[in-house]
């Protein structure tokens, strides 16, 4: 009895941290489904997401409402310029040439926080405090709720957007031919930045409730995490909303179960082996379409 | 006509020599710019032995530390454990770390054959980081401490004669008959198979040669430092190589080299900044990506070196 | 196209040789000024590691104003150069390389372990003086020019588990970084070292540097039956684990190592999860030492933040090179080498001296943290 709980507990603790991962996934396959790049820099974003809200709250002391809407003016502000500034003139180029650039980017950024905040972690106040809850001997974190709830809801409102509304519709297009898009009337160039605007809103929302789950920020606190959750994405099927929503939750499970059943050690190597096992399986992810149709 | 181009490389590369060889002894070369000598030559031989995957097969890999640090393990554990004398014992050393990273390049080039594109760049870092995990659990390679006890034996005429050997191997593989079945798959598949060409066997060579070249920057990356440690062939590692590639070109051998030996030199060179060096680093790699590969800024440069524009790219 | 590339990436190559001008230039008028005892100092300003770095570099520059002020070591003034090398082996070695072309005179690095290792291989050639005030590995000390301010990992594991004995716990949990060498070497020690006294470590866990969720491993130790969790990490890792292990519900007494000391900060001042914990270390930044409370002090007013371990260790190294260039009446490499096993140094970590080994020999305090504070024991 007692080894089903800590079962059931450990496979909570892995949907929770499934959610962040699947949260920061969503950011990753909507830019790559329709710019069909590879944001580096998301991670990064996350973090001056989270910083936005460390400043806010802690410093100018504004309460956590004013905070997300902060976080998320900033960082779509900031997805918008270096779109502008470092990936539209490589629009044209090969695709390394852009990847290579989000990498700048990713360091640019990092070493901008490291410059104003320091390489010490800061404490972030919560902005979403909920108790946890207790159903016989499992607790619930309140806030892994919180993010499992807005990550379902960003999915759902994703796929309605995309599929639904002339803008979304206009996506798809440039995803499928960014040359005939062109040709049908669709600004290419303002539709890509639109990605982006929503990618690194995304990125903020994500910002704000890693902070709240885990309570602290550092200049390389999306380094890591945005890395797993690029794999999350592609484990999903790079490009597909729900793709990358399975791929977070499943990399979460794994890596929880794994630590708590196989080793703490080998954690981060059995992770990256079932991904291997099943992109080998299924060459373009779990939910990946093989005539690539994104997003 | 081949066999001049060859000689024409073995003169300039004796003609570098010469200039390199004189400008240590003579003391021109500060204690900083001699000691990065070797790493340069490791970046060297990373960067054009990565290009080959990148560049001229056509597929993206993020595994390449994972290749440098397989090789650097096992040619650093033999040195460790046996007793023979240096000049000895590293060359068999850079053999037995070649070797064994193109074990592992066989091992990865399998999934080549059926991944394309972001996915199988995907399952390289996954290996890659896969390697990093259980290094850092295997307490006979010392674990996260790391390999110690390396003798500091790798000198820059090592490192400079294993660049020349990677490079010239590289180059006349490229120009050959199996280059040329290499950059068929680069351009389109399904057209070079119909001709007859091998793609499973020319993949796989591909990825062996490359993870062989790796394995021998590895060694002489560990004798260089006398620790080796898991932690440094992480992801970033891998991405500081592609680096490299692209920003040479991907394709040219030439770029590699220029580019491996800029990106070594520059974080060094922008010392005197202080807090700002990585802030400028990271500037620096933005601009050169935006002044290499954007079509107006190539035009631009094109012009200001009143250079014909080519057609085609 | 090949060859416009090649264009580009001479004009950037251009660009790093200008660069490369200015640095050397600087050198050149640095060396020309004479008289002074150059100390060059190394460890991570960038990147994941940058604390422990920028608290030595500052520890040290607060020794050398110190001692500059009251006239230098046998009427020497001493001067701090530090290089960052972001906590990575190859670039330690290159700025053990730089500074060596400044005319350091001393080593005080690296910072961390590893990049400690690969500079003493280097610096043995040139045998220079090397203390690496934070580097624990056992072979940080290997070479013969190589000394060390910290203690070494498996004494304080030993020293812990001696400890977490006596207290009368006999099961205890522990969680350590498997990717730092540091954290791994006090717990093997520690592991061993606790059954041999007849206890149990009932839960072993491990994460990687990086990792921000321990649920999992904090759900195995709830279920565990430990009576105490030992944590030999560092402060930024404590803080996540013990905000974590609160909202589980877990209440048991915690031990730490020196890493430890930075805690309170990072907590933002609020210890109602970690109260009554004990850790090990040589340095206390509330000790009523007036030596500690004046160098915390102008520590705070110079660099805006509390001091740590690691800025005291980079403080007593520098004082470990003056008195061996007073003991030495000297300043070449050898007499300084012979030096340093003939002096004591009083410092901030504790007083004490070394062997010739290179390894320091002096006693560690108890810190127990209470309501916001850390209270020596």
């Amino acid at each position: 009895m007692q080894g089903l709980v800590t079962f059931i507990q450990q496979f909570i603790n892995g949907l929770s941290l499934g959610s962040v991962y699947a949260l920061m996934a969503l950011g990753y396959t909507m830019v790559y489904g329709i710019a069909k790049m590879l944001n580096f820099a998301h991670g990064d974003i996350i973090m001056v997401g989270a910083y936005t809200v460390s400043v806010v709250c802690s410093i100018l002391g504004m309460s956590p409402i004013f905070a997300v809407l902060a976080s998320a003016v900033v960082c779509t502000t900031l997805g918008v310029t270096i779109e502008k500034i470092a990936y539209k003139p490589l629009r044209s180029a090969s695709p390394l040439a852009v990847l290579i650039t989000a990498i700048g980017v990713s360091y640019f950024l990092q070493s901008v926080a490291l410059l104003i905040f320091g390489s010490n972690a800061k404490k972030v106040p919560p902005v979403v405090s909920l108790n946890s809850i207790r159903v016989a001997n499992i607790d619930l974190s309140g806030v892994a709720l919180v993010i499992i709830g807005v990550t379902v809801l960003i999915m759902i409102c994703l796929s309605l957007f995309i599929n639904c509304t002339k803008v979304g519709k206009a996506m798809l297009a440039v995803s499928e031919d960014k040359g005939a898009a062109e040709l049908m009337g669709i600004n290419v160039n303002a539709t890509i930045s639109l990605t982006f605007a929503i990618g690194s809103a995304l990125a903020a929302v994500a910002g704000v409730l890693f902070v709240s789950s885990y309570g602290y920020v550092d200049p390389y606190t999306g380094a890591l995490p945005g890395i797993k959750a690029f794999v999350a994405a592609v484990l999903g099927g790079i490009g597909s909303i729900p793709g990358a929503m399975l791929g977070g939750i499943i990399l979460g499970v794994i890596e929880s179960l794994s630590k708590a059943y196989i080793s703490t050690n080998l954690a981060d190597a059995i992770v990256f082996g079932v991904l291997i096992v099943v992109l080998l399986v299924k060459p373009t992810g779990i939910l990946g379409k093989k005539k690539i149709t994104k997003v | 006509m081949k066999n001049k181009k060859n000689i024409v490389y073995a003169i300039i590369a004796v003609v570098i020599f010469i200039v390199l060889f004189a400008l240590v002894n003579a003391g021109v070369l500060s204690r900083k710019y001699e000691g990065l000598l070797v790493p340069i030559g490791v970046n060297v031989i990373l960067a054009v032995s990565l290009n080959l995957i990148v560049g001229f097969l056509g597929e993206l890999s993020l595994g390449h530390a994972g290749f440098m640090s397989v090789g650097a393990y096992a040619g650093c554990l033999f040195t460790v454990h046996s007793n023979l004398p240096v000049m000895v014992e590293l060359p068999i050393a850079f053999v037995i770390g070649g070797l064994a990273a193109a074990i592992f390049g066989l091992i990865i080039g399998i999934p080549a054959l059926r991944l394309k594109g972001d996915y199988l760049a995907i399952v390289t870092l996954g290996f890659g980081e896969i390697i990093r995990s259980v290094f850092n659990s295997l307490d006979i390679l010392g674990g996260s401490g790391g390999l110690k006890g390396i003798d500091k034996s790798s000198n820059y005429i090592m490192a400079y004669v294993l660049a020349v050997i990677t490079v010239l191997v590289i180059a006349n593989l490229i120009n050959s008959k199996h280059g040329r079945a290499i950059k068929s798959i680069r351009d389109n598949v399904i057209a070079a198979e119909s001709v007859g060409v091998n793609v499973v066997y020319y993949k796989i060579l591909a990825f062996v040669l490359s993870a062989f070249f790796a394995g021998i920057a590895g060694v002489l990356y560990g004798h260089n430092l006398a620790i080796l440690k898991p932690a440094t062939f992480d992801f970033n590692k891998s991405i500081e190589i592609l680096v490299m590639v692209v920003l040479g070109g991907m394709g040219s051998i030439p770029g590699s080299i220029i580019a491996a030996v800029i990106l070594t030199v520059l974080p060094e060179a922008m010392r005197s900044l202080a807090d700002y060096r990585m802030l400028f680093y990271a500037v620096a790699l933005i601009v050169m990506m935006l002044f290499s590969s954007n079509p107006a800024l190539v035009e631009f440069r094109q012009r200001l070196f009143g250079k014909k524009k080519r057609g085609g790219k | 196209m090949k060859l416009n590339r090649i264009l580009a990436l001479l004009t950037a190559g251009l660009m790093t040789v200008s660069f490369a001008g200015c640095g050397d230039s600087n050198a050149g008028s640095d060396a020309a000024e004479g008289g002074t005892f150059k100390i060059g100092g190394i460890g991570p300003l960038t990147g994941d590691a940058a604390s422990y770095g920028t608290s030595v570099k500052n520890g040290a520059q607060i020794a050398v104003d110190e001692i500059n002020a009251a006239g230098g070591a046998n009427g020497i003034q001493l001067e701090l150069l530090f290089e960052d090398d972001e906590c990575d082996e190859e670039k330690s070695v290159n700025a053990y390389n730089t500074l060596m072309d400044k005319g350091a005179q001393a080593i005080v690095g690296a910072t961390t372990s590893g990049c400690s290792i690969a500079v003493s291989a280097a610096s043995v050639n040139d045998g220079v003086l090397q203390i690496t005030p934070s580097g624990s590995a056992a072979d940080c000390t290997k070479t013969d020019n190589a000394f060390r301010i910290c203690f070494t990992d498996p004494l304080q594991g030993e020293t812990m588990a001696q400890y977490i004995t006596d207290k009368g716990f006999k099961n205890v949990a522990v969680i350590y970084n498997n990717g730092d060498e540091y954290s791994k070497g006090i717990h093997d020690a520690f592991s061993a070292k606790f059954t041999e006294l007849g206890g149990t470590v009932v839960t072993d866990e491990s994460f990687t540097t990086g990792d921000v969720d321990f649920n999992t491993q904090l759900t195995k130790i709830k279920s565990s039956g430990a009576d105490c969790i030992f944590l030999p990490i560092y402060y930024t890792e404590v803080a996540y684990i013990t905000d974590q292990a609160a909202a589980l519900g877990i209440s048991l007494p915690y031990f730490g190592c020196d890493g430890w000391d930075g805690v309170i900060k990072q907590l933002n001042g609020d210890t109602t999860n970690i109260n009554g914990a004990t850790f090990l270390t040589p340095f206390i930044s509330t000790d009523s030492d007036p030596k500690i409370q004046n160098f915390v002090e102008t520590y705070k007013t110079s660099y805006n933040a509390e001091p740590d371990q690691f800025a005291a260790d980079g403080y007593d190294a520098v004082y470990a090179i003056k008195l061996a260039i007073e003991k030495a009446g000297d300043t070449a490499n050898e007499a300084l080498i012979a030096a340093m096993t003939q002096i004591t140094v009083d410092g901030l970590t504790g007083e004490m001296t070394f062997d010739a080994s290179g390894e320091p020999t002096k006693s560690a305090k108890v810190a127990v943290i209470q309501d916001g504070a850390y209270t020596a024991e």
